[in-house]
């Protein structure tokens, strides 16, 4: 499997998801560089976690006109399997590959902890192998928007990815961090080649992170 | 010319921010704040031969990057 991995000034979690991916998918990630302008060919590109470009006017925002993401572009709309965690989801939203918006957390305070997720549709290629899992979130603006006409869009066309939830798999207010609407933590494209989620699967991959939960998202990959 | 944008949240959209200043103003004796709503306000000067084009060029700016249109509202407002 060729995997890329993008790297932005202020990404933070890009080696993190290149061991994930080495490990669990076996694949050593070409790296680039965010000036870089095209990806020939790929069966993953990952967009990782971080603060690109400090988080200026908006989260993602500045990333998403940089060269590198006609290529990501581009290459999502042939079908590549595309994934971003944390800020690389708010790139894709800013660049229009996924719909919605992510707003700052209703607690307007800053989360770094583990939340419990389930996944909602599990026919894709991320989620074939996806179960309730503990992961880490840690974001500012992670609270996912979208007006009622676009939920009933992503619902009816079973683009929510994960929700939050508790530890029997309840979908409640409780176990809502950061004030997202239907608990949403992560979402598709109509096609479902492209994956946004706010928790960091990478983050609890390996047993000496505490939690492996986050494996069953690699691993789907390969199947 | 001098390009003056403003740039606030959609009406459904939830203001934390916004409830919290209202508090705070509140706290502070002005019993009168009903509701506070923060936004973005952003100058740039812009070379154009026309008010209307540099209107068109920044409405324009406004629907590819300085708003999110899924829950921002802009308005333009040009000066000489």
């Amino acid at each position: 499997m060729k995997t890329h991995v993008i790297v932005f000034p202020g990404s933070n979690c890009d080696r993190d998801v290149a061991v994930a991916i080495q490990n669990i998918i076996g694949s050593s990630p070409e790296m680039v560089w965010h000036k870089d302008s095209t990806i020939k060919q790929s069966d993953l590109i990952v967009i990782p976690g971080g603060f690109s470009y400090g988080d200026y006017l908006r989260c993602g925002a500045m990333a998403s006109t940089s060269p590198i993401m006609k290529s990501v572009i581009e290459n999502a709309n042939k079908g590549v399997p595309v994934m971003g965690i944390c800020n690389g989801f708010q790139i894709l939203i800013e660049s229009g590959l996924l719909q919605g918006a992510l707003i700052r957390n209703s607690s307007l305070s800053f989360i770094c902890r583990d939340i419990i997720i389930k996944p909602t549709n599990t026919k894709t290629i991320f989620t074939n192998k996806s179960k309730i899992s503990k992961m880490p979130i840690a974001h500012n603006e992670g609270n996912y928007f979208a007006n009622s006409n676009q939920i009933k869009e992503i619902e009816d066309n079973d683009q929510i990815a994960f929700q939050y939830c508790d530890e029997n798999g309840d979908i409640n207010a409780l176990s809502n961090p950061n004030g997202s609407i239907n608990n949403i933590a992560g979402v598709f494209n109509k096609s479902k080649n492209v994956l946004g989620m706010m928790p960091h699967p990478e983050r609890a991959a390996e047993s000496i992170h505490g939690c492996d939960d986050g494996r069953n998202i690699f691993e789907s990959l390969l199947s | 010319m001098l390009a003056k944008i403003h740039i606030t949240l959609k009406k459904d959209v939830l203001d934390p921010q916004g409830s919290v200043i209202a508090n705070s103003l509140k706290s502070l004796g002005f019993d009168n704040v009903n509701d506070v709503r923060q936004g973005k306000f952003i100058e740039l000067e812009i070379n154009s031969n026309s008010k209307e084009e540099a209107e068109k060029q920044c409405n324009d700016m406004c629907e590819k990057l300085l708003a999110n249109l899924v829950i921002e509202d802009y308005s333009v407002e040009i000066e000489n």
